[in-house]
């Protein structure tokens, strides 16, 4: 840490004023040399604040930077559909201080060259943090356990793997990548999708599928890995991660886990919180996702489970994609969704305008669990003085038009297009430095000439 | 109505339309000139993604019985198969100034995407998409039930639904567009259907269908049926495990010489029996069954023509000066002179 | 047949259903006279209007000659997939095309419409005609002729000739087809245009 605040000392002095610190009390937060200062009601005109920029927050939620636990930079290897500097872009307006950047790139990030490529990328950008995600099997092939130790000690630090996008299906594989990453304190993140049952999915199986004539992504095929990975998981005394939730099966079978004391996390994704595969009857491939958009009775126990704490964490599954693969057949389209700028916004409206949660449990969700499930040592801190500066200033107020030719993200398949959302992110602070401002993208952090600083200080 | 995608959302009102249009059509075939000048200086392109020498030239046929231009456009196996160039094949069709797309496509909702996208601005009737809907198909078929229910009870066809017929449509229903577009249209005219299948074919969500489900073809025959609608089982699903050997299918749900003979003692002396076609005879149907004074599978084919130029005619023929506000008003019953 | 029941507009009464009757008394004898005889008659109603005049006539010709049957010489022609505003106008499903038992081949097709006014209708006619058959003659009896033809066509038997304005409606109203306020009528009015 000792590090930053010597790489932040050029980043000037900020007073926010009159912020609803998580949604309570409004208190200004003075954020210095990439710290928290100060914190306290009027702070204007004490010495310590001699100087700073002062930042009229009444109003707005303080709260610390979002941390994405499941994103797709693309980088290297698909550039035309995103790349580590815009991605990290979007993921500042979204109010994210560290994005985590799943493996499937090309090549995959499965050695350590890879994941540190990706890693001075996210640096050099310096918009957030980027924390790559290692693939659990050479090329994602489910065949070999990639050099998980290796990826761990790299300069990038990898603490969460995954093969996201295919799931660890064999099971003695995934017995011994739980077993494997408790060497480092890593995780694996399972993608949940058996792939038999799952052969040409292309929506959830169910009513909408019988009239539409897709072949269907059945739930079981998510929740008998799920409940398979949990046993093996509990066998072996490890941390397992599940990827994207999306049925209410996968709760009630995370929720028994949990209560057996097993140590198992789990996402969500906004999408799945807000929109059912009914959206699907208009062919329009937006709505294409892998796991599938669900039910209406899924969302619901989706948000009920994410506000009972059975699902810890709200993750993006940010997946752009050129518009030549979304213009095109049902069938023939990739799956995904952009997500990264619109996230805060459909956890306003699907979590908190309904009364599930409030900002203290936003917090949680967005980014003190997915810092902790990731190891991210100086994200997802409490916003007291001392603490990193990654803090996300929000008009709860503001509402919006989701328009995807106006995202920083390159991707333009926003299932939200069009749609009205409440919430808006006014600044985004990254070590103290304002990487968003009036909502609109400012400068980003410079590193300093320390190599890397970020390493995860300990104590985790 | 713009486009012909699904018999979901095909109101009573026109697939009546389009059936008593279907009769007038009926007729210009048993005339010594079988053209109509109707479609004079349209272009009507036949896009298939998929083979199906029935289907295309069933409606290459329609189209040119209205004096309408046809280009035949096989996207199947060339360049073109590969999703983004749907895009580029409808600009291209748009381009050269094609009124109607005639799409058949191996994914379900492609005639869907074209209606949907400013790609193409032309009228698209879907000839088979996936496994999702067979509209034209389906509309052939009530053709032939209806002429069959009309000519049993004395009744003029023109106008009528099919209110009180039982009917049953037996195999794969899974995979069929053919059964999903029958249901629909079935259940807005009124008919009973009753879905005779193998567990394994049939979908998830069946049961919130318009119809009953049955796992046992003998006990459908005997609750009296008035058409019995036998699907195409494809080969291939035996080695995905829908079912066991292709001769416990047919012992079970194809429609064999026993059956047929059942269907006389019975007594359902005026139960007819359909196939969409192509027949795997021996599989789904015998020969026996197939051949019969029962069968109308030759009927069907020769009303697919009639229901196709009905079709085309009814989304070509309108105002085109102002194509999506007229979309309720093309059926003002209102005369002109 | 349906009945398209209508809101009284208001509108000049031309013909009532006495006049109505009268002339097409005088058209049969016309046809017969012109025809000299029943031989090989065939009279071809235009829907909608059309064809009830035609069923009307028929039984005239048949009152005045007893050798004829009516129901054997009357049919329909329809002529919507022959005009030529089809892309003008909003879709209209055909009606359904009758001939009698005897074909047109060497008859005397007589075509009946309610109202000639462009012309179209009866070039419509005649094309379709031409794929039907090939009648030795076609002549054409309308109840009302309101002018501003648009084609060289004229009618041999005229119920009435009506001076209009083109910006004004005739309406032929039949029991057959028509009622005002749930009464079937016989009249033929003329409404003012917009």
């Amino acid at each position: 840490m000792a590090h930053d605040q010597q790489d932040a000392a050029t980043t000037g002095a900020y007073l926010v004023r009159g912020a609803s610190i998580l949604g309570g009390a409004a208190e200004d937060l003075l954020i210095r040399d990439g710290i928290i200062a100060a914190r306290g009601t009027d702070l204007a005109g004490t010495d310590a604040a001699d100087g700073a920029t002062v930042i009229e927050a009444a109003g707005l939620v303080a709260l610390p930077g979002m941390v994405d636990i499941h994103t797709h930079l693309r980088e290297p290897g698909r550039e035309d559909a995103e790349t580590v500097e815009t991605g990290t872009r979007a993921a500042a307006l979204g109010g994210y201080t560290a994005v985590h950047a799943m493996a499937n790139s090309n090549p995959v990030a499965d050695t350590a060259g890879v994941v540190e490529q990706v890693h001075t990328l996210g640096r050099t950008a310096g918009w957030v943090d980027v924390r790559p995600v290692g693939a659990v099997t050479v090329g994602l092939a489910g065949e070999q356990l990639a050099e998980l130790g290796a990826m761990a000690d790299s300069r990038a630090q990898v603490r969460v793997f995954s093969d996201d996008g295919i799931c660890v299906h064999d099971p003695v594989l995934m017995r011994r990548a739980l077993e494997y990453v408790k060497a480092f304190d890593g995780v694996v993140a399972q993608h949940a999708q058996e792939p038999r049952l799952t052969a040409g999915a292309q929506m959830n199986e169910g009513d909408v599928s019988a009239v539409l004539g897709l072949t269907g992504w059945p739930a079981v095929a998510e929740e008998s890995i799920i409940a398979r990975d949990v046993l093996l998981a509990q066998h072996v005394g490890s941390r397992l991660h599940v990827c994207h939730v999306s049925t209410a099966g996968s709760v009630e079978i995370i929720r028994w886990a949990k209560a057996r004391g097993i140590n198992v996390t789990a996402e969500v994704t906004p999408h799945h919180l807000l929109l059912t595969d009914e959206l699907v009857r208009s062919y329009d491939p937006v709505y294409k996702v892998n796991p599938p958009l669900r039910t209406d009775s899924d969302v619901q126990a989706l948000r009920a489970a994410l506000a009972d704490g059975t699902i810890d964490v709200v993750g993006t599954d940010h997946a752009p994609h050129p518009s030549e693969h979304k213009e095109c057949e049902w069938a023939q389209a990739a799956m995904g969704m952009t997500g990264l700028e619109t996230a805060l916004s459909v956890v306003q409206e699907t979590m908190i305008e309904t009364g599930l949660m409030g900002w203290e449990d936003f917090a949680r969700v967005t980014s003190t669990a997915p810092a902790v499930i990731g190891r991210v040592a100086d994200q997802g801190r409490p916003l007291e003085v001392g603490e990193p500066a990654n803090v996300t200033l929000v008009d709860p107020a503001a509402r919006w038009t989701v328009d995807p030719s106006k995202m920083a993200t390159m991707g333009r398949n926003s299932p939200f297009a069009g749609r009205e959302l409440p919430g808006r992110v006014v600044a985004t602070f990254f070590k103290g430095h304002p990487t968003v401002l009036n909502g609109e993208l400012n400068t980003p952090y410079r590193h300093g000439p320390h190599g890397e600083s970020t390493a995860p200080a300990g104590g985790y | 109505m713009k486009h012909l995608l699904s018999t979901e959302d095909l109101s009573l009102a026109n697939a009546i339309r389009i059936l008593d249009t279907a009769e007038e059509m009926a007729a210009v075939g048993d005339r010594e000139v079988k053209k109509l000048p109707a479609l004079r200086g349209r272009t009507v392109v036949n896009l298939f993604f998929e083979d199906s020498t029935r289907t295309r030239i069933s409606f290459e046929a329609a189209a040119k019985r209205l004096s309408a231009d046809v280009i035949n456009f096989a996207a199947k196996g060339s360049s073109v198969s590969k999703g983004e160039s749907l895009k580029d094949t409808a600009q291209t069709l748009a381009a050269m100034g094609a009124d109607a797309v005639v799409i058949r496509h191996w994914a379900s909702g492609a005639p869907h995407r074209l209606a949907a996208t400013d790609w193409i601005d032309a009228a698209v009737i879907n000839a088979g998409d996936g496994t999702h809907e067979h509209p034209t198909q389906a509309l052939l078929d009530a053709f032939t039930m209806r002429r069959h229910w009309a000519r049993l009870h004395g009744t003029p066809s023109a106008g009528a639904d099919l209110k009180g017929m039982r009917v049953a449509i037996a195999g794969d229903v899974l995979h069929s567009r053919v059964a999903r577009s029958n249901v629909w249209l079935l259940r807005t005219l009124g008919a009973k259907v009753t879905l005779v299948a193998p567990p394994t074919l049939l979908p998830i969500g069946v049961g919130q269908w318009p119809c009953s489900v049955s796992y046992n073809m003998d006990e459908t025959l005997a609750k009296g049926v008035d058409a019995v609608m036998m699907l195409r089982v494809q080969g291939e699903r035996m080695n995905a495990s829908f079912f066991p050997t292709t001769r416990e299918y047919s012992r079970r749900w194809g429609f064999d010489d026993n059956r047929l003979r059942a269907l006389d003692s019975l007594g359902l002396k005026d139960t007819i029996i359909m196939h969409p076609g192509p027949m795997n005879r021996g599989l789904e149907i015998s020969s026996a069954a197939a051949d019969s004074p029962r069968s109308t599978v030759l009927a069907q084919v020769r009303n697919g023509v009639s229901v196709r130029m009905a079709a085309l005619y009814l989304l070509l023929s309108g105002d085109t000066r102002e194509p999506a506000a007229t979309t309720n008003a093309a059926y003002s019953t209102k005369e002109s002179h | 047949m349906t009945s398209v029941t209508e809101a009284p507009v208001p509108a000049r009464v031309v013909l009532n259903s006495a006049d109505i009757d009268r002339a097409l008394t005088r058209i049969a004898h016309e046809i017969l006279e012109a025809n000299k005889g029943s031989q090989d008659l065939v009279l071809l109603g235009i829907p909608r209007r059309g064809y009830p005049l035609a069923v009307r006539l028929a039984r005239k010709i048949a009152a005045a000659d007893s050798t004829v049957d009516a129901a054997a010489i009357v049919g329909q022609l329809d002529v919507t997939m022959f005009r030529d505003d089809l892309s003008h106008q909003p879709t209209r499903p055909p009606y359904p095309t009758q001939l009698p038992r005897t074909g047109i081949d060497n008859k005397v097709v007589v075509l009946i419409d309610d109202v000639l006014y462009s012309g179209r209708t009866i070039r419509a006619a005649l094309d379709a005609i031409v794929d039907l058959g090939r009648p030795r003659i076609v002549r054409l009896a309308v109840m009302i002729d309101r002018g501003h033809r648009e084609l060289p066509i004229r009618a041999d038997h005229v119920g009435k000739n009506l001076p209009t304005s083109s910006s004004e409606k005739v309406r032929v109203r039949l029991e057959e087809t028509d009622s005002v306020d749930g009464t079937p009528v016989n009249e033929v009015v003329i409404e003012a245009g917009a």
